[in-house]
């Protein structure tokens, strides 16, 4: 394995039982990038995501976490990882700040030092003036805040945050995009999960679609738009189930089409164009939207569904 | 990697380290949030020593304690109440609170995601509630000593044993824990550990029951508990004490192992 890599995995596989979550995957995080995995509900990235933070053996394949394996050095690899789940699991019966005491006491760090750092997290998580109250008290958005400040508290190498913003207004998600992005910066790697296109378009260098437990897709962002989208998409919505009719008519129209119950998508390089076709094809869509492909696009032609399915 | 290969493992401070961070947090969380769990923990044994002891010991004069010799009730049944509240503390911290922890806050999810691992928390817990017990045998001997229930210099022993008693019923506590499914699980719990109370010879000599009552009260898992502690209190240790000690220990040990195995099963699944 290279220094430049932080994980690798190769043949990574998960079952529990007969059912196999994880189904032999193969990717690798560089040093200093942040590395997407997206994916519907149960693809198996949380899966992933355990293996990689040494909270789950794997049932097969290779995997290398910070160049350790994790089934022998699983304790020394979560003493250098930072790792915000997807639930958030606070201890509830300490407060704001006593949950960062007392888990930075789990790594070992000296008291005096852990009060300096709180100070920052607190600041980070815009908690300061939560400090004393006890968590339950907090909003669902505060939570998250604070259960990704504790992930950093043992000034991590690599930070895996599975679902980070889910449950954050809009403000405090662009917040933390920027907070993530000067921890990039500082030399930190990050691997996250997310259901949010623009999230991932913002703040991945890298990803992988996952699907069903397996990889179908990897790349850049705009690599995978390039590949699997064209330039352009053209929206048109529908009362919802009259959708799939509409699609037989504009089959033809596009490069590609695609349906859900309200919405079909037509896939093509010259939006306005395709959009001019649909007005003269006597269809009437509630509304017509021209716009760029993104990954969601990626993600509708890949599996047939929305990512948030 | 040659820095993995070479690795010997965790030193032994780190080993040590990692139980007792999760132990200075349960002290954090009851000293700070729950001190009246500590001291009706406390209270209820002594309580029981009051009632039973002065109360029921004037009506019942004296009966034969370990050796034949007679004793007065009040120091005959002291030390059986010793033994029970032990059982009693391990019980209490090491079933619902365990429970609690592991499926409802989720407190040990983000526990294992440290360098802490299943094996750690079990230790953890485990040695947590062992020392309240201890800490609550030492009061409830002292209050003991203070009623005139204490006959020897060996009483002093009662606080090793009744702290044996603690760690054998705290790992039990632990490791039944992991299999519980519901809270309705822990009706079953008291359903073990009343009757454990009543007839371990808590109450009345072991010479009243017919032989093969005996026979399966001496396998209960208080009894050896009960017959330690009476022994040093009274006096009177003997031979025996090392097979209670013996089967004590071999409880603590298979039921931390099935602890230690079940509780990483379901934490690092
Ligand atoms: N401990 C477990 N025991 C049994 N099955 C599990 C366990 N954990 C996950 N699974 C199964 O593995 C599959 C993948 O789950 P996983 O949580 O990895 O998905 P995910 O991609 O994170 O989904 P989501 O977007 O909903 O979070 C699911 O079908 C899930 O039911
Ligand atoms: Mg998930």
């Amino acid at each position: 394995m290279s220094t430049g890599t932080r994980v690798s995995a190769r043949g990574l596989r998960k079952s529990f039982g007969d059912f196999t979550a994880v189904d032999g995957i193969d990717f690798e995080v560089r040093a200093g990038e942040v590395f997407g995995f997206l994916g519907p509900n149960g693809a198996g990235k949380s899966s992933t995501m355990r293996m990689v933070g040494a909270t789950s053996e794997r049932t097969g394949g290779e995997l290398s976490v910070l160049g350790l394996d994790p089934s022998h050095d699983g304790a020394t690899i979560r003493s250098r990882l930072g790792v915000v789940p997807q639930e958030d699991n606070l201890d509830l019966e300490l407060s704001v700040s006593d949950n960062l005491f007392v888990y930075g006491r789990y790594f070992g760090i000296p008291r005096r030092e852990l009060r300096a750092r709180i100070v920052d997290l607190l600041h980070f998580a815009r908690l300061s003036e939560r400090a004393t109250e006890k968590v339950d008290n907090l909003s669902g958005g505060m939570k998250r805040r604070l259960t990704i400040a504790r992930g950093l508290v043992n000034e991590p190498e690599l930070i895996l945050l599975d679902e980070p913003t889910t449950g954050l207004d809009p403000q405090a998600r662009h917040l933390l995009w920027d907070r993530l992005y000067s921890l990039k910066q500082s030399g930190v790697t990050l691997v996250l999960t997310t259901h949010y296109m623009d999230e991932a378009e913002q703040l991945c260098d890298r990803l992988v679609v996952m699907d069903k437990g397996h990889i179908i897709a990897a790349g850049s962002p705009r690599e995978l738009v390039d590949r699997y989208a064209t330039k352009e998409v053209v929206e048109l919505r529908f009362p919802a189930g009259e959708a799939r009719r509409a699609l037989e008519e504009v089959d033809g129209l596009a490069r590609r089409v695609e349906a859900l119950a309200d919405r079909v998508f037509l896939y093509t390089d010259d939006g306005d164009e395709t959009a001019e076709e649909v007005a003269h094809s006597g269809l009437r869509p509630t509304s017509t939207l021209v716009r760029r492909a993104s990954l969601e696009d990626v993600f509708m032609t890949l599996t047939g569904r929305q990512l948030d399915d | 990697m040659a820095r993995s290969s070479l690795t010997l493992g965790p030193s032994l401070a780190e080993r040590a380290r990692r139980p007792s961070a999760l132990v200075a947090r349960n002290f954090f969380v009851q000293v700070r949030a729950v001190p009246y769990v500590w001291a009706s923990g406390l209270l209820e044994p002594i309580l029981y020593l009051l009632s039973i002891g002065i109360g029921i010991g004037h009506l019942v004069g004296k009966v034969p304690g370990p050796g034949g010799a007679l004793v007065p009730y009040a120091a005959f049944v002291a030390p059986g109440l010793l033994a029970t509240s032990a059982m009693n503390g391990a019980i209490y911290e090491c079933t619902t609170n365990i429970f609690a922890k592991l499926h409802w806050a989720k407190l040990y999810d983000a526990v294992v995601a440290t360098p802490l691992g299943p094996t750690d928390i079990a230790v953890a817990e485990v040695g947590f509630a062992t020392f309240r017990c201890f800490l609550y045998a030492g009061v409830f001997l002292a209050t003991m000593a203070a009623l005139g229930d204490v006959r020897s210099w060996w009483a002093i022993m009662c606080l090793p044993a009744a702290t044996l008693v603690g760690a054998a019923f705290a790992s039990a506590g632990f490791a039944a824990s992991c299999f519980m499914r519901s809270w309705t699980d822990f009706d079953k719990v008291q359903m073990v550990a009343m009757p454990l109370f009543l007839f371990s010879a808590t109450f009345y000599p072991l010479s009243e029951l017919p032989r093969w009552l005996q026979l399966v009260v001496e396998a209960l898992p208080l009894y050896p508990g009960v017959a330690l502690c009476r022994q040093f209190s009274l006096g009177h240790p003997s031979a025996s004490a090392f097979g209670y000690i013996i089967y004590l220990s071999v409880l603590a040990l298979l039921a931390g192992e099935v602890s230690r195995r079940r509780v990483t099963k379901l934490l690092t699944p």
